[in-house]
């Protein structure tokens, strides 16, 4: 355990000291909250939705925060690799499952990091969100689930890419797509059927739905479902992430 | 005793042998060398000893132990330092070697001594919290060595520790080397293609071209295989150099190589005058001529054919590059 320790330590030190990728990181929530939750939400109020509408994406643009970096965290390991640094973690005395772990884990923590840097954001600009200590401690879960999951998902990219070359790639068909298909920006109940369909085998709606129902108290899918659908969609990550890593050669 | 043994082994990639069916053993407390052109297999060699690829067949073991089957002992025996760089820009010299410590599971009271011992070792100890981004080639291949040796390893491999450093900081890292061999009794498996740093650091030296061992011992006995001494003729008649020495009776052998003849002989300094005599009475035009003692350089050609120099790589091997590298881009 003490290879994933000090794994996980060393990229939490990398994203302290990048002060540019943490403040670059919370540039496109802070633009949508700023454009569609001031933007939008008058028109949205005149269609009928109840509560306002910027309060109803702040868990959507938590949830992007987190998706965005863990994903990019993951996607790191190409340049441990490419700049040799993965060779020195792969020949010391530890396994590839900590290794791997380890990097999971640092992405992880570095995502919820950023996730709570944004929803601090969305206090200040927004107000009007008010929540109890257990609806945070809610959202604080699946927050981890979402950036445990999706450093994974990186991490397994990252090992069958040789370099960065591939990543406009990902970010156009993988990151958007999981992005915008997961009912951060949108109610799920009002969307016809087979919309709906695409909505709830895109995983990131279950995290984006459990951390709405910490903050805001209502969702559309019951928290104990998102729950359980995001921990083994987690699992099934971490299995593959795995996989993949031990199959790296240097 | 045997630190390093190594029997039968080789290594396939797609059908191209890298390193084709080598053996040989190296002693506790040895400075080991290994010279061969780029691409003649020394750092797949050293990947396969340093658990990092699996050989396609034969056995080798390190500290006792298999490389195959008791992997996280060899890894616990060894230290390496990459032809690549392998450290962390982003953090510190002393968190590099402190992530390395923790790795290795080095005691924390342990670790922070031996780091600030090795990092004065290599003359580090003033720059030990700036991040490494900040320093040069020369100062980022000194502290992995530092690195390489913060837990004690049985072995250090060093795959080309000096490719692109100034010749200052060569003789530096030559220094340092050798101190450690002598200080920590460490034993030390380098690869390289100068020809110098092999003769001055090395108690033998193993040649190696296309995956196979073509010569192997001290250098003083590999020099003596050629049993003479060496005239070097520089002439744009090279050919006809060769066609008229050869049938003179103190003559050995000769290489032909550009402009340059290098004629391997008994008693140079003797015969050299009759020498003199024969070119130009044959027409020969001689623009320069040197005799010396047969260095690596001279043996390498006598077992090859051809000179070491990176460079030079012929079209063969440029081609096995490629195939490597395509391959390896491909994985």
């Amino acid at each position: 355990m003490r290879g994933v320790y000090i794994i996980w330590l060393r990229s939490l030190k990398r994203y302290v000291r990048s002060k540019s990728r943490i403040l670059g990181s919370l540039g496109m929530p802070l633009f949508f909250l700023l454009l569609l939750g001031f933007g939008v939400n008058p028109s949205m109020k005149m269609a009928g939705v109840d509560s306002s509408y910027f309060s109803f994406i702040v868990p959507g643009i938590v949830a992007m925060s987190v998706l965005f970096v863990s994903m990019f965290a993951g996607i790191q390991v190409i340049w441990d690799k490419q700049f040799g640094f993965l060779k020195e973690t792969l020949v010391a005395p530890i396994s590839r499952v900590e290794i791997m772990l380890g990097q999971t884990l640092g992405g992880a923590t570095t995502s919820l990091i950023q996730g709570l840097l944004t929803l601090v954001i969305a206090f200040l600009i927004g107000g009007g969100i008010t929540f109890t200590l257990t609806g945070f401690l809610i959202a604080l879960v699946f927050m981890l689930l979402v950036g445990i999951s999706f450093t994974a998902v990186g991490i397994a990219i990252a090992s069958r890419m040789e370099d960065m070359h591939g990543f406009q790639l990902i970010m156009n068909f993988v990151i958007f797509p999981i992005f915008g298909l997961s009912g951060a920006l949108f109610p799920i109940s009002n969307l016809p059927s087979w919309a709906r369909f695409l909505v709830y085998v895109d995983p990131l709606t279950y995290g984006v739905e459990g951390i709405r129902y910490g903050l805001l108290g209502t969702a559309d899918i019951s928290p104990i479902v998102s729950f359980i659908f995001l921990s083994s969609f987690m699992l099934l990550t971490i299995i593959l992430g795995q996989y993949l890593f031990k199959k790296i050669k240097v | 005793m045997d630190i390093v043994s190594i029997s039968n082994l080789s290594k396939d990639f797609n059908g191209f042998k890298a390193v084709d069916d080598i053996s040989f053993s190296v002693q506790e407390g040895e400075v080991f060398g290994f010279l061969g052109p780029n691409g003649a297999g020394k750092t797949t060699t050293l990947s396969m000893l340093a658990t990092l690829l699996e050989p396609t067949s034969g056995q080798a073991t390190v500290n006792g132990f298999d490389i195959l089957n008791d992997r996280d002992n060899v890894r616990k025996s060894i230290g390496i330092v990459f032809q690549d760089q392998s450290l962390d820009e982003e953090l510190t010299a002393y968190e590099n070697m402190d992530f390395h410590g923790w790795l290795y599971n080095v005691p924390s009271d342990v670790r922070r001594q031996r780091i600030i011992e090795l990092l004065k070792l290599v003359e580090l100890d003033d720059r030990k919290d700036d991040l490494v981004k900040t320093f040069s080639g020369g100062m980022r291949r000194r502290l992995e060595i530092a690195r390489g040796l913060l837990h004690e390893p049985k072995v250090l491999f060093l795959d080309e520790p000096t490719l692109g450093l100034d010749p200052q900081t060569r003789n530096h890292i030559w220094d340092y080397i050798k101190k450690l061999n002598e200080d920590k009794h460490t034993t030390i498996i380098l690869t390289t293609h100068y020809m110098d740093e092999a003769d001055r650091l090395c108690n033998r030296i193993a040649i190696i071209d296309h995956g196979k061992i073509i010569a192997i011992g001290t250098s003083e006995k590999l020099k003596e295989t050629l049993g003479g001494d060496v005239i070097t003729i520089e002439s744009p008649d090279s050919k006809r150099v060769i066609a008229l020495v050869e049938k003179l009776p103190w003559f050995k052998s000769a290489k032909e190589h550009d402009n340059l003849v290098t004629l391997n002989v008994v008693e140079a300094s003797k015969n050299v005058v009759e020498l003199m005599t024969l070119l130009p009475q044959s027409g020969i035009h001689v623009q320069s001529l040197k005799i010396h003692n047969p260095t690596l350089e001279d043996v390498f050609l006598h077992y090859t054919g051809k000179t070491i120099r990176a460079q030079e790589v012929d079209a063969s091997d440029a081609m096995r590059m490629r195939h490597r590298m395509f391959h390896r881009g491909k994985r």
